[in-house]
């Protein structure tokens, strides 16, 4: 028997927009640790550190998100390591998102005038802080459109879940539009929720652009 | 090569042992020989102008004493520090050497007081108040204590390369390289940075400044190093370089640049 699309629909579609935004967080959180980590490797005067994250991130950015979910919630489980399906999935998006956040962010670091190492340098700073105090916070506020315009698309990315299993907010949709027999009417107020997350995200991103543009051009 | 430790000679306790001694230094950038064989000495307090055709390696030699290049062959020795590739070694001679470039490169996300106290409290690790007092002093002496706030980007070129000093300064080095200071400014700048270095050798500063300004030269320097395609051709006091140059090529070279003067 169908029903009718009412509130509990609606609360069932906010249930899977929470394990969206959760999802998007744990992959951003995470990917934002793993991928600065990446940059650093990738911009490092080892080679054999540049070749092993250069080669990792190949095969992410080679590889559709989907095999990457599979090959990792199911080859995990081959391995015999029985995992929730959330977590699972939250190690196959922190990976993904480490190896594109790290892949933009040495973009970023390159991107710096040479001068600005060479005088961290000359003054007799340390890797660490000639990093943290110098380079990243000017690299990291190139990337910023960059990196909101990723978020975004990992928010989206999201949606992919739903293959291992995981109930977001693109699989509370269907599983409303099979009982509603109203996909148009779910899917309309689905789009509408993704869209409430990300444009928001995306008109600041555009905005801190904006800002940069300017302070550059001054 | 076996590794050498940092090792101290003797010699440079005495306060009349050189600052800076390079021995047969080579450079290579690929194919291209950069620096050929330089010998070069600068005694504590002296202040040494290159100068030379573009390309002639002016750059490049002052770039190997605080390690921002490596060579090839040969030995620096700076303050009594043998420059190997240890870091320990280019820790130690970078604390002690000062370095303004042509491009300032200041630290544009930092306030001018904040490119000045981040050096002394990373690398010394003095507290902030002090950091903040030392660089005060110092923006005092470059007369720019009163832009202390702001961004390097709200300052024009001239006052941004003396922020530059002062932040070199703020670590209170034994010598000071010039890398073409004042080649990125506009004319009317030029002076107010010139003033500074002038101020600076008058204090007794080591100095070793690649510069094309030959009035500078004149002024200050001990001695004026002439370099063409990586080799140091003449060394004289000012005087004599400019008035009996020795070398064909310095002969031609203050010929072009004295024309335009």
């Amino acid at each position: 028997m169908g029903t009718t699309f009412g509130l509990g629909e609606l609360g069932f579609l906010i249930q899977g927009l929470k394990w969206t935004v959760l999802l998007a967080a744990i992959a951003f959180v995470g990917g934002g640790i793993g991928g600065l980590g990446v940059a650093l490797a990738r911009v490092s005067t080892s080679k054999c550190l540049r070749r092993i994250t250069g080669g990792y991130i190949a095969l992410f950015q080679g590889t559709p998100l989907l095999m990457q979910l599979f090959v990792i919630y199911y080859g995990l489980g081959l391995l015999g390591l029985m995992l929730p399906a959330w977590v699972a999935v939250a190690i196959a998006f922190t990976l993904h998102a480490s190896a594109f956040l790290g892949e933009i962010w040495r973009g970023a670091i390159e991107a710096l005038p040479k001068g600005q190492f060479e005088a961290a340098r000359a003054l007799g700073l340390h890797y660490l802080p000639r990093m943290r105090d110098v380079i990243l916070p000017q690299a990291l506020r190139i990337a910023l459109p960059a990196t909101i315009g990723f978020l975004v698309q990992l928010i989206k990315g999201t949606s992919l879940a739903a293959i291992v299993g995981f109930i977001e907010l693109a699989r509370a949709g269907q599983i409303v539009s099979n009982q509603t027999y109203a996909p148009l009417l779910v899917f309309t107020v689905v789009g509408a929720l993704y869209f409430a997350l990300c444009w928001p995200l995306s008109l600041y991103g555009s905005r801190i652009e904006g800002r940069i543009a300017r302070a550059t051009a001054r | 090569m076996p590794s050498t430790a940092t090792h101290t000679v003797d010699a440079s306790d005495t306060a009349d042992a050189p600052l800076i001694v390079m021995e047969n230094v080579n450079k290579w950038y690929g194919a291209y020989h950069a620096l050929r064989d330089v010998n070069l000495s600068v005694r504590r307090g002296e202040k040494i102008v290159l100068c030379g055709p573009s390309g002639s390696g002016k750059s490049t030699l002052i770039r190997c004493i605080n390690h921002l290049e490596t060579i090839k062959s040969g030995r620096i020795t700076v303050d009594g520090v043998r420059l190997d590739e240890s870091s320990r070694s280019v820790d130690a001679v970078r604390s002690e050497v000062g370095m303004v470039f042509q491009n300032f490169n200041l630290f544009p996300h930092m306030t001018v007081l904040q490119n000045c106290t981040l050096a002394p409290m990373r690398v010394r690790g003095v507290t902030a108040a002090a950091a903040e007092a030392t660089a005060k002093r110092f923006l005092e002496r470059v007369r720019i204590a009163e832009h202390a706030h702001k961004y390097p980007a709200q300052l024009s070129g001239g006052q941004q390369q003396r922020v530059a000093i002062a932040r070199a300064l703020c670590m209170e080095p034994k010598v000071m390289l010039f890398d073409e200071p004042t080649s990125a400014l506009d004319p009317e700048m030029v002076k107010e940075v010139l003033d500074t270095m002038v101020s600076l050798a008058r204090d007794g500063m080591t100095m070793v400044c690649v510069t094309h300004e030959m009035g500078f030269a004149r002024q200050v320097a001990d001695r004026v190093i002439f370099m063409a395609d990586g080799q140091i051709l003449e060394q004289a006091d000012p005087e004599s370089f400019f008035r009996h140059p020795t070398h064909p090529r310095a002969r031609s070279f203050l010929g072009e640049i004295l024309a335009h003067h």
